[in-house]
Protein backbone atom coordinates (compact mmCIF):
# COMPACT_ATOMS: atom_id res chain seq x y z
CA UNK A 1 0.00 0.00 0.00
CA UNK A 2 1.38 3.53 -0.83
CA UNK A 3 2.14 5.53 1.75
CA UNK A 4 1.23 9.62 1.76
CA UNK A 5 3.34 10.28 4.39
CA UNK A 6 6.32 11.53 2.28
CA UNK A 7 6.99 14.79 3.40
CA UNK A 8 10.69 13.19 4.68
CA UNK A 9 11.16 11.33 1.05
CA UNK A 10 11.97 13.51 -2.05
CA UNK A 11 9.31 15.63 -3.31
CA UNK A 12 9.75 17.05 -6.81
CA UNK A 13 7.66 19.86 -6.01
CA UNK A 14 9.59 20.85 -3.43
CA UNK A 15 12.76 19.72 -4.79
CA UNK A 16 12.45 20.21 -8.88
CA UNK A 17 15.09 18.18 -10.50
CA UNK A 18 17.58 18.55 -8.00
CA UNK A 19 19.17 16.46 -5.25
CA UNK A 20 22.14 17.30 -3.39
CA UNK A 21 24.63 15.11 -2.09
CA UNK A 22 28.12 14.20 -1.72
CA UNK A 23 29.66 12.22 -4.72
CA UNK A 24 30.79 9.61 -2.90
CA UNK A 25 27.42 8.75 -1.93
CA UNK A 26 25.95 8.83 -4.96
CA UNK A 27 28.74 6.70 -6.86
CA UNK A 28 28.74 3.91 -3.87
CA UNK A 29 25.27 3.69 -4.12
CA UNK A 30 25.15 3.09 -7.83
CA UNK A 31 28.02 0.63 -7.29
CA UNK A 32 27.27 -1.00 -4.01
CA UNK A 33 23.64 -1.89 -5.79
CA UNK A 34 24.81 -3.43 -9.32
CA UNK A 35 27.51 -5.37 -8.93
CA UNK A 36 28.09 -7.97 -11.67
CA UNK A 37 29.57 -10.80 -10.44
CA UNK A 38 32.03 -12.60 -12.64
CA UNK A 39 30.85 -16.27 -11.95
CA UNK A 40 35.12 -17.96 -11.49
CA UNK A 41 33.16 -21.71 -11.18
CA UNK A 42 36.32 -24.27 -10.39
CA UNK A 43 35.11 -26.84 -8.50
CA UNK A 44 31.07 -27.50 -6.47
CA UNK A 45 31.06 -24.18 -5.11
CA UNK A 46 30.18 -23.13 -8.13
CA UNK A 47 27.17 -25.51 -7.59
CA UNK A 48 26.52 -23.35 -4.21
CA UNK A 49 27.05 -20.22 -6.86
CA UNK A 50 24.51 -21.45 -9.26
CA UNK A 51 21.96 -21.91 -6.23
CA UNK A 52 22.09 -18.09 -5.06
CA UNK A 53 21.55 -17.14 -8.94
CA UNK A 54 18.22 -19.00 -8.33
CA UNK A 55 14.99 -18.28 -7.24
CA UNK A 56 15.08 -19.55 -3.71
CA UNK A 57 17.83 -17.62 -2.46
CA UNK A 58 17.66 -15.09 -4.88
CA UNK A 59 21.11 -12.73 -5.40
CA UNK A 60 18.93 -10.24 -7.98
CA UNK A 61 17.46 -9.08 -3.91
CA UNK A 62 21.06 -7.91 -3.59
CA UNK A 63 21.60 -6.52 -7.40
CA UNK A 64 24.02 -8.97 -8.52
CA UNK A 65 22.54 -11.67 -10.54
CA UNK A 66 23.82 -9.77 -13.79
CA UNK A 67 26.63 -12.84 -13.79
CA UNK A 68 28.59 -12.20 -16.92
CA UNK A 69 31.20 -14.69 -18.39
CA UNK A 70 32.77 -12.39 -20.27
CA UNK A 71 35.19 -10.15 -17.61
CA UNK A 72 34.95 -7.11 -20.00
CA UNK A 73 31.81 -6.83 -18.79
CA UNK A 74 31.73 -7.75 -14.62
CA UNK A 75 33.57 -5.98 -11.44
CA UNK A 76 33.40 -8.46 -8.94
CA UNK A 77 35.14 -11.99 -9.36
CA UNK A 78 33.75 -14.71 -7.25
CA UNK A 79 36.66 -17.44 -7.38
CA UNK A 80 34.75 -20.20 -6.26
CA UNK A 81 36.49 -23.58 -6.03
CA UNK A 82 39.92 -25.31 -6.17
CA UNK A 83 42.58 -23.14 -7.69
CA UNK A 84 44.67 -25.56 -9.85
CA UNK A 85 48.68 -23.85 -10.41
CA UNK A 86 47.91 -24.68 -13.98
CA UNK A 87 44.70 -22.53 -13.77
CA UNK A 88 46.10 -19.81 -11.76
CA UNK A 89 47.67 -17.88 -14.28
CA UNK A 90 43.90 -17.98 -16.28
CA UNK A 91 42.56 -16.54 -13.28
CA UNK A 92 44.58 -13.90 -13.54
CA UNK A 93 44.43 -13.14 -17.02
CA UNK A 94 40.49 -13.06 -16.51
CA UNK A 95 40.84 -10.50 -13.40
CA UNK A 96 43.18 -8.44 -15.77
CA UNK A 97 40.92 -7.88 -18.34
CA UNK A 98 38.21 -6.70 -16.33
CA UNK A 99 37.60 -2.98 -16.05
CA UNK A 100 38.27 -1.08 -12.85
CA UNK A 101 36.78 -0.86 -10.15
CA UNK A 102 37.11 -4.53 -9.61
CA UNK A 103 36.61 -6.87 -6.60
CA UNK A 104 37.44 -10.41 -5.41
CA UNK A 105 35.46 -12.73 -3.13
CA UNK A 106 37.43 -15.81 -2.82
CA UNK A 107 34.31 -17.98 -2.03
CA UNK A 108 34.90 -21.43 0.16
CA UNK A 109 38.38 -22.93 1.90
CA UNK A 110 39.96 -23.59 -1.18
CA UNK A 111 39.90 -20.35 -2.97
CA UNK A 112 40.97 -18.98 0.53
CA UNK A 113 43.34 -21.15 1.43
CA UNK A 114 43.89 -23.94 -0.75
CA UNK A 115 41.47 -26.06 1.44
CA UNK A 116 41.85 -30.05 1.95
CA UNK A 117 44.08 -29.82 -1.06
CA UNK A 118 47.50 -29.49 0.52
CA UNK A 119 49.31 -31.00 -2.69
CA UNK A 120 51.77 -30.12 -5.17
CA UNK A 121 48.89 -29.24 -7.73
CA UNK A 122 47.21 -26.50 -5.44
CA UNK A 123 47.69 -23.04 -5.68
CA UNK A 124 47.46 -22.43 -1.43
CA UNK A 125 44.93 -19.78 -1.67
CA UNK A 126 43.78 -17.06 -5.10
CA UNK A 127 45.45 -14.14 -2.49
CA UNK A 128 48.50 -15.36 -3.78
CA UNK A 129 47.86 -14.19 -7.45
CA UNK A 130 44.88 -11.65 -6.25
CA UNK A 131 43.97 -8.91 -4.44
CA UNK A 132 41.00 -10.41 -2.25
CA UNK A 133 38.48 -8.60 -0.70
CA UNK A 134 36.24 -11.00 0.66
CA UNK A 135 37.27 -14.55 2.42
CA UNK A 136 34.18 -17.13 2.59
CA UNK A 137 34.53 -20.05 4.65
CA UNK A 138 32.95 -23.42 4.15
CA UNK A 139 33.51 -26.54 2.29
CA UNK A 140 31.83 -25.55 0.05
CA UNK A 141 29.67 -22.40 1.85
CA UNK A 142 25.93 -22.50 1.42
CA UNK A 143 24.28 -19.66 -0.72
CA UNK A 144 23.15 -17.42 2.28
CA UNK A 145 26.69 -17.22 3.32
CA UNK A 146 27.62 -15.91 0.07
CA UNK A 147 25.26 -13.74 -0.04
CA UNK A 148 26.31 -12.64 3.46
CA UNK A 149 29.70 -12.05 1.82
CA UNK A 150 27.85 -9.93 -1.07
CA UNK A 151 26.28 -7.99 1.56
CA UNK A 152 29.95 -7.95 2.99
CA UNK A 153 31.41 -6.73 0.19
CA UNK A 154 28.98 -4.43 -0.86
CA UNK A 155 29.39 -2.69 3.24
CA UNK A 156 33.41 -2.36 1.86
CA UNK A 157 32.16 -0.50 -1.15
CA UNK A 158 30.30 1.62 0.26
CA UNK A 159 32.90 3.41 2.29
CA UNK A 160 35.47 3.55 -0.62
CA UNK A 161 36.54 7.45 -1.77
CA UNK A 162 35.16 6.71 -5.11
CA UNK A 163 35.05 10.36 -5.82
CA UNK A 164 38.59 11.33 -5.28
CA UNK A 165 40.09 8.02 -7.08
CA UNK A 166 37.87 9.00 -10.03
CA UNK A 167 39.15 12.12 -10.78
CA UNK A 168 42.72 10.87 -9.18
CA UNK A 169 43.57 8.68 -12.50
CA UNK B 1 36.57 -68.83 -25.69
CA UNK B 2 38.40 -69.86 -23.02
CA UNK B 3 37.06 -70.20 -19.30
CA UNK B 4 38.83 -67.93 -16.67
CA UNK B 5 40.22 -71.32 -14.98
CA UNK B 6 41.99 -72.35 -18.76
CA UNK B 7 43.00 -68.59 -19.87
CA UNK B 8 46.17 -69.25 -17.46
CA UNK B 9 46.78 -72.44 -19.03
CA UNK B 10 46.27 -71.09 -23.10
CA UNK B 11 48.63 -68.32 -21.98
CA UNK B 12 51.74 -70.16 -20.42
CA UNK B 13 51.12 -72.74 -23.98
CA UNK B 14 51.21 -69.58 -25.90
CA UNK B 15 53.59 -67.39 -24.25
CA UNK B 16 55.76 -69.63 -21.78
CA UNK B 17 57.88 -67.45 -20.04
CA UNK B 18 54.12 -65.59 -18.15
CA UNK B 19 54.41 -65.60 -14.44
CA UNK B 20 51.04 -65.69 -12.53
CA UNK B 21 50.83 -62.39 -10.66
CA UNK B 22 49.02 -62.52 -7.18
CA UNK B 23 45.91 -60.80 -6.85
CA UNK B 24 42.62 -60.79 -4.77
CA UNK B 25 40.26 -60.75 -7.84
CA UNK B 26 40.68 -61.17 -11.14
CA UNK B 27 43.60 -63.40 -12.85
CA UNK B 28 46.58 -61.80 -13.18
CA UNK B 29 49.80 -62.32 -15.09
CA UNK B 30 53.24 -60.95 -15.29
CA UNK B 31 54.86 -60.43 -18.90
CA UNK B 32 58.36 -59.44 -20.16
CA UNK B 33 58.16 -56.09 -21.28
CA UNK B 34 59.14 -57.07 -24.50
CA UNK B 35 56.76 -59.54 -25.23
CA UNK B 36 54.00 -57.51 -23.49
CA UNK B 37 52.73 -55.81 -26.85
CA UNK B 38 51.86 -59.62 -28.63
CA UNK B 39 50.58 -61.10 -25.55
CA UNK B 40 47.95 -57.80 -25.08
CA UNK B 41 46.97 -58.98 -29.33
CA UNK B 42 46.72 -62.34 -28.52
CA UNK B 43 44.47 -61.28 -25.54
CA UNK B 44 42.22 -58.92 -27.83
CA UNK B 45 41.95 -61.17 -30.79
CA UNK B 46 42.26 -64.72 -29.30
CA UNK B 47 40.84 -64.72 -25.72
CA UNK B 48 38.18 -62.03 -26.42
CA UNK B 49 39.59 -59.48 -24.16
CA UNK B 50 37.82 -56.47 -26.44
CA UNK B 51 38.10 -53.52 -23.78
CA UNK B 52 41.22 -51.59 -21.94
CA UNK B 53 39.31 -50.26 -18.75
CA UNK B 54 42.72 -49.01 -17.18
CA UNK B 55 46.43 -48.49 -18.27
CA UNK B 56 48.24 -47.23 -15.11
CA UNK B 57 51.85 -47.87 -13.53
CA UNK B 58 53.44 -48.36 -10.30
CA UNK B 59 56.84 -46.99 -8.65
CA UNK B 60 58.38 -49.83 -6.41
CA UNK B 61 60.37 -46.89 -4.77
CA UNK B 62 64.00 -45.56 -5.88
CA UNK B 63 65.78 -47.93 -4.93
CA UNK B 64 64.03 -51.01 -6.10
CA UNK B 65 64.90 -52.63 -9.22
CA UNK B 66 62.89 -53.11 -11.61
CA UNK B 67 61.67 -50.00 -11.00
CA UNK B 68 58.66 -49.37 -12.60
CA UNK B 69 55.98 -51.49 -14.05
CA UNK B 70 52.82 -50.85 -16.34
CA UNK B 71 49.68 -52.58 -15.50
CA UNK B 72 46.82 -53.29 -17.89
CA UNK B 73 43.07 -53.86 -17.03
CA UNK B 74 41.12 -55.77 -19.96
CA UNK B 75 37.14 -56.54 -20.16
CA UNK B 76 35.53 -58.66 -21.98
CA UNK B 77 32.66 -57.26 -22.87
CA UNK B 78 30.60 -60.40 -24.19
CA UNK B 79 31.60 -62.55 -21.22
CA UNK B 80 32.14 -60.05 -18.43
CA UNK B 81 35.09 -61.17 -17.64
CA UNK B 82 38.47 -59.28 -16.81
CA UNK B 83 41.97 -59.60 -16.61
CA UNK B 84 45.50 -57.81 -15.23
CA UNK B 85 48.68 -57.73 -17.18
CA UNK B 86 52.00 -56.07 -15.65
CA UNK B 87 55.21 -54.95 -17.48
CA UNK B 88 58.57 -54.31 -15.79
CA UNK B 89 60.07 -51.64 -17.56
CA UNK B 90 63.50 -52.77 -18.04
CA UNK B 91 65.09 -49.11 -17.87
CA UNK B 92 64.75 -47.59 -14.02
CA UNK B 93 65.90 -43.84 -14.91
CA UNK B 94 64.33 -43.40 -18.44
CA UNK B 95 61.40 -46.34 -18.25
CA UNK B 96 59.52 -46.86 -21.60
CA UNK B 97 56.55 -49.61 -22.70
CA UNK B 98 55.26 -49.88 -26.47
CA UNK B 99 52.59 -48.09 -26.79
CA UNK B 100 49.07 -49.71 -26.67
CA UNK B 101 47.23 -47.40 -28.71
CA UNK B 102 47.21 -49.20 -31.72
CA UNK B 103 45.31 -51.80 -29.81
CA UNK B 104 42.90 -50.25 -27.55
CA UNK B 105 42.80 -45.92 -28.77
CA UNK B 106 41.44 -45.98 -24.86
CA UNK B 107 45.49 -46.19 -24.31
CA UNK B 108 45.88 -42.73 -25.37
CA UNK B 109 45.05 -40.57 -22.42
CA UNK B 110 45.82 -43.66 -19.86
CA UNK B 111 49.78 -43.72 -21.21
CA UNK B 112 49.29 -39.87 -21.22
CA UNK B 113 48.72 -39.63 -17.68
CA UNK B 114 51.32 -42.55 -16.67
CA UNK B 115 53.78 -40.60 -18.71
CA UNK B 116 53.17 -37.47 -16.96
CA UNK B 117 52.82 -38.76 -13.00
CA UNK B 118 55.85 -41.52 -13.21
CA UNK B 119 58.08 -40.02 -16.56
CA UNK B 120 57.14 -43.64 -18.56
CA UNK B 121 57.59 -43.11 -22.28
CA UNK B 122 55.09 -44.94 -24.27
CA UNK B 123 57.46 -45.31 -27.83
CA UNK B 124 54.25 -45.18 -30.72
CA UNK B 125 52.38 -42.83 -29.29
CA UNK B 126 51.37 -39.95 -31.93
CA UNK B 127 50.81 -37.28 -28.89
CA UNK B 128 52.92 -38.22 -25.71
CA UNK B 129 52.25 -34.78 -23.77
CA UNK B 130 51.36 -34.40 -20.38
CA UNK B 131 47.95 -34.63 -19.39
CA UNK B 132 47.46 -33.74 -15.57
CA UNK B 133 50.37 -31.13 -14.86
CA UNK B 134 51.09 -28.33 -17.55
CA UNK B 135 53.94 -28.37 -20.24
CA UNK B 136 57.40 -27.48 -18.45
CA UNK B 137 56.43 -28.66 -15.30
CA UNK B 138 60.09 -30.42 -13.98
CA UNK B 139 59.11 -33.17 -11.66
CA UNK B 140 56.56 -36.60 -12.19
CA UNK B 141 54.81 -36.22 -9.17
CA UNK B 142 53.61 -39.66 -8.25
CA UNK B 143 57.32 -41.35 -8.19
CA UNK B 144 57.89 -42.18 -4.97
CA UNK B 145 60.58 -39.48 -4.17
CA UNK B 146 58.82 -36.69 -5.17
CA UNK B 147 57.03 -34.69 -1.56
CA UNK B 148 53.31 -34.90 -1.55
CA UNK B 149 53.75 -31.02 -0.33
CA UNK B 150 55.05 -30.71 -4.06
CA UNK B 151 58.16 -28.91 -4.76
CA UNK B 152 59.47 -25.71 -6.05
CA UNK B 153 58.95 -24.34 -9.75
CA UNK B 154 58.00 -21.75 -11.58
CA UNK B 155 54.65 -21.08 -12.45
CA UNK B 156 53.14 -22.13 -15.70
CA UNK B 157 53.14 -18.77 -17.16
CA UNK B 158 56.15 -16.14 -16.93
CA UNK B 159 54.20 -13.28 -17.24
CA UNK B 160 52.12 -14.05 -14.85
CA UNK B 161 54.80 -15.16 -12.88
CA UNK B 162 56.35 -11.85 -13.22
CA UNK B 163 53.21 -9.54 -12.22
CA UNK B 164 52.46 -11.77 -9.01
CA UNK B 165 55.92 -12.93 -7.65
CA UNK B 166 53.92 -16.26 -7.34
CA UNK B 167 55.55 -19.23 -7.38
CA UNK B 168 54.67 -23.51 -7.69
CA UNK B 169 55.66 -23.69 -3.49
CA UNK B 170 55.56 -26.54 -0.88
CA UNK B 171 51.89 -26.85 0.30
CA UNK B 172 52.54 -26.05 3.81
CA UNK B 173 51.41 -28.75 6.13
CA UNK B 174 51.23 -27.66 9.60
CA UNK B 175 47.31 -26.44 10.67
CA UNK B 176 45.03 -26.56 7.81
CA UNK B 177 41.29 -27.30 8.35
CA UNK B 178 41.55 -30.84 9.68
CA UNK B 179 43.53 -29.87 12.37
CA UNK B 180 41.77 -31.81 15.23
CA UNK B 181 43.34 -30.35 18.34
CA UNK B 182 45.70 -27.40 17.81
CA UNK B 183 49.90 -28.27 18.80
CA UNK B 184 48.94 -31.68 17.56
CA UNK B 185 51.30 -32.98 15.19
CA UNK B 186 50.22 -32.69 11.22
CA UNK B 187 51.72 -36.20 11.01
CA UNK B 188 48.45 -37.07 13.62
CA UNK B 189 45.84 -34.78 12.88
CA UNK B 190 46.06 -34.44 8.75
CA UNK B 191 46.02 -38.24 6.70
CA UNK B 192 47.88 -35.88 4.07
CA UNK B 193 50.48 -35.19 6.77
CA UNK B 194 51.34 -38.68 7.30
CA UNK B 195 54.17 -38.07 4.58
CA UNK B 196 56.19 -36.09 6.56
CA UNK B 197 58.91 -36.44 4.06
CA UNK B 198 58.52 -32.55 4.43
CA UNK B 199 56.77 -30.22 6.55
CA UNK B 200 57.47 -27.20 8.02
CA UNK B 201 58.65 -28.35 10.95
CA UNK B 202 61.84 -30.39 9.31
CA UNK B 203 63.97 -29.32 6.99
CA UNK B 204 63.45 -29.40 3.27
CA UNK B 205 64.67 -32.78 1.25
CA UNK B 206 67.20 -31.63 -2.44
CA UNK B 207 64.91 -32.61 -5.13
Amino acid sequence: MASHHNELSYDSKIEGDVVVSRLDAVINWIRTNSVWPMPMGLACCAIELMGSGGSRFDIARFGAEVMRFSPRQADCMIVSGTVTYKMAPQVRRLYDQMPAPKWVIAMGACASSGGMYRSYATLQGVDRILPVDVYLSGCPPRPEALLDALVKLQQKIRREPAASRLFRA
Amino acid sequence: MPATHDLAAALARKFPQVAPRASTDWPAFNIPADQALTALQWLRDEAGFDMLTDLTAIDWSAAASPRFTVVWHLTSTSRFDCVRIAAACADDTSPSMPSAIALWPSANWHEREAYDMFGIAFPGHPDLRRILMWDGYPYHPLRKEFPLAGLDAPLPDAEVAEETGARVQAAPYMGGPFVATPGESAGVAEPCGRDQSWSEGKEKPAP
